[in-house]
């Protein structure tokens, strides 16, 4: 059988989720410079937001009704999270060195993975999460689209297309390039930055949760330390598709999931090469194209070269 | 200037770690002098947090329990037994910090733990220099106790304080290859590991013991530990054919892989060892893992006569955490340790003599009681006696033993 088309269903499906949480990244990175490194956490306090509104739902409701609910719920708890790590932990040190921050949201990714272990009942342990039930939908006989999976290929470019919209049509957007452009000159034009920012941070934590609830269905567990590594890889896509840049993000986070599966099924079926293939290879192959791409194309793909305003 | 005020800050943090570090293990040492009673401290290292802390918990409240009823019964007269845990969130660099801070602790003289055979790697060499024992009711690397040569029959054990009441991967990956090929009559055979000491080895006994009896291993793929899509891997397994996938590594990785593998259209059973057993495998990864297998070691002790009395009294202790796939492994620890300090004490006119680490671990090689997994007792490697073994599937959602059988080469 043709194994690629599965492969790139798969990879396509990982790289939208990475694009979601990628979106966090660059947008707060565009506006504040911030690598806010407890993004990956963001994500996971909204899966336990969405969790917890699937368990206060009647036991018995459709999925249907379930899910825009739990969306709703997750991205409450997220960006409750985020905007008060913006007002309390990010805010003062606004003018402090780079390293501040950064390390700030280092620290405040380990408390928050605390926090839920420590204070969400039961949450040291895996937590069960909702699944669609009913088989995959089968395209070809080589060609089989999971339920989450067709989830998050519907529900990623809809948010795409509706964040696209917002930054270059409304007026909240419009302020958001200009602060990205010039914070100092887009105060004196009247824009309030710090509102903003805030925005920023909001509009990320919202699609970490909406990613949140996509991971979750998928999985169908959900736990504490969930953020850490997919925070990383979407960082990672973040970077790829030119930091900054939403498109970008979305567009990193495909091409990583991509690299991600297909070097998994494709790496050692070159002659000489087995030892390098599957699943223990696949974070070298994708860092692998991460450095080559930055090589050719340092600002990323999608990226603007700026010139920094140290 | 700034460099300075943070050197004199380092300096003063240091200062002060160290003498809460001193005043610490002077408190310790309280009880000795108000009760007339001895206190022996037997440490527990196993993780409490993060995901193995289903596990772990079993392993500190079974740790506990066997604590309190040898105070209770007074086992050792005169002495006083204490439990002290610690957290290794199942990375070897806690765990060799926590065989440190054991080690130091002087009213220590033996350790439960840990559950991951990595983590004891890391601690083994500790323990050894303080002449600490240390008993493992969970570790199933061979090497552990037979030194790195055991495949080439050079067995050779590296720490003598090494104990363990869990069988080897020898026998659980050999047992496994043997009950998938002659009693599930699988043929093709998909191996994946997630690359730890544990997994990789027990991956690796199994697919040798596979082909020697006739099987075919189509492939071998490996996963990264914390990571939850596999789903490229899953697509390999149904792209190649095979008729069931062995997974050496631990539940949560194992769990989603089950469910991945089973959601690209592969209706194959996954199988596994004892890390794949325990409640949290099932409820991990959804709802579709029926017919998974793993096997573990010893018996169920829900059917061991012998057992009765300790999940009665685990049941009336109150524990928030069941006591989970190694419960009564580490009980028999536990008891062997205490066991091992009796004989000391009993040899020493009633009394702790000065060199007890040193002694309670010559002591432990004469240990024998009916203990709540059998007959426990070690061999001239550390390892337990009882190659007892048991082959688990899941079904409706709960494991379920489907046999037990004593291991013969």
């Amino acid at each position: 059988m043709n194994e690629l088309p599965q492969q790139l269903a798969n990879g396509l499906a990982l790289g939208a989720l990475y694009g979601l949480i990628a979106i966090g990244y660059t947008m707060v990175y565009g506006i504040v410079q911030l690598i806010n490194f407890a993004h990956g956490e963001i994500f996971m306090i909204g899966g336990f937001g969405a969790l917890t509104i699937y368990i206060w739902l009647p036991s018995g409701v459709s999925l249907l009704v379930a899910i825009p609910l739990m969306i709703i719920g997750g991205a409450i708890a997220s960006v409750a999270v985020a905007t008060a790590a913006e007002r309390f932990a990010y805010r003062p040190l606004r003018g402090a060195p780079r390293l501040a921050p950064l390390i700030t949201a280092i620290g405040l990714s380990i408390a928050l993975q605390q926090i839920v272990w420590g204070f969400y009942p039961d949450a040291k342990k895996h937590k069960s999460f909702p699944e669609f039930s009913g088989d995959a939908f089968k395209i070809t006989d080589d060609l089989l689209i999971q339920r989450a999976d067709a989830f998050v290929l519907v529900l990623a470019p809809l948010c795409m297309l509706a964040l696209g919209f917002f930054v270059s049509k409304s007026r909240s957007g419009r302020a958001m390039q200009a602060t990205a452009q010039d914070p100092d000159t887009a105060k004196l034009m009247g824009v309030n930055t710090d509102r903003i920012i805030v925005m920023a941070f909001a509009i990320g934590a919202a699609f970490a949760a909406v990613a949140a609830v996509a991971y979750g269905l998928d999985k169908g567990q959900i736990n504490f330390e969930m953020g850490f590594i997919l925070g990383l890889k979407a960082f990672t896509a973040a970077v790829l598709g030119g930091i900054g840049n939403i498109y970008g993000a979305m567009v990193g986070g495909v091409v990583l999931g991509l690299a991600e599966s297909l070097s998994i099924a494709y790496i050692e079926e070159i002659p000489g090469m087995h030892q390098l293939g599957g699943g223990a290879w696949s974070n070298v192959w994708a860092f692998v194209l991460l450095i080559v791409v930055l090589l050719v194309r340092p600002q990323g793909l999608l990226g603007e070269r700026v010139a920094d305003r140290a | 200037m700034r460099n300075r005020s943070l050197l004199i800050l380092t300096a003063v943090v240091t200062t002060g770690a160290l003498t809460l570090t001193a005043c610490g293990s002077r408190d310790d040492k309280k009880p000795e002098a108000d009760s007339g009673k001895t206190t022996v401290v037997i440490g527990v290292d196993a993780p409490l947090t993060g995901s193995l802390s289903a596990l772990g918990q079993g392993i500190k409240n079974s740790v506990d329990l066997a604590v309190k009823t040898a105070n209770k019964t007074n086992e050792v007269p005169g002495v006083t037994f204490e439990m002290k845990e610690y957290d290794d969130q199942a990375v070897p660099a806690s765990g060799q910090a926590n065989a440190q801070k054991l080690v130091g602790d002087e009213g220590v003289l033996g350790v439960v733990g840990p559950l991951n055979s990595g983590v004891a790697q890391s601690m083994q060499g500790d323990f050894a220099k303080a002449d600490l024992t240390q008993v493992s009711p969970a570790n199933t690397n061979p090497a552990l106790s037979q030194g790195d040569k055991w495949a080439e029959n050079e067995k050779k054990r590296p720490f003598k304080t090494y104990f363990r009441t869990a069988t080897t991967d020898v026998i659980q990956g050999k047992f496994a290859a043997q009950y998938l090929y002659n009693k599930a009559k699988k043929r093709k055979v998909y191996v994946v590991d997630d690359k730890q000491t544990y997994g990789a080895g027990l991956a690796a006994i199994f697919a040798e013991e596979f082909k020697r009896l006739g099987g075919k291993v189509v492939d071998t793929d490996h996963v990264t530990v914390k990571e939850t899509d596999f789903s490229s891997t899953a697509d390999k397994v149904k792209s190649k054919g095979a008729d069931s996938v062995y997974f050496g590594g631990q539940y949560p990785e194992g769990g989603l892989l089950a469910d991945q593998v089973k959601k690209a259209g592969a209706k194959i059973p996954t199988m596994g060892g004892d890390a794949l057993y325990d409640p949290a495998y099932i409820s991990a990864s959804g709802e579709s893992n029926d017919g998974d297998i793993a096997t573990s070691v010893g018996s169920p002790i829900e059917k061991l006569d012998t057992a009765k009395k300790f999940i009665a009294d685990y049941q009336a202790a109150g524990y928030k955490d069941p006591y989970a796939a190694y419960g009564g492994y580490s009980y028999d620890a536990a008891w062997s340790i205490i066991q091992a300090v009796k004989a000391v004490v009993a040899a020493n006119d009633n009394k702790v003599p000065d060199d007890a680490r040193a002694k309670v671990t010559e002591a432990m090689s004469q240990v024998s009681f009916p203990g709540v997994t059998g007959q426990v007792a070690y061999d001239e490697y550390g390892d337990t006696t009882n190659k007892q073994l048991t082959v688990y599937t899941v079904k409706g959602g709960k494991w379920t033993d489907l046999e037990s059988s004593t291991f013969e080469d």
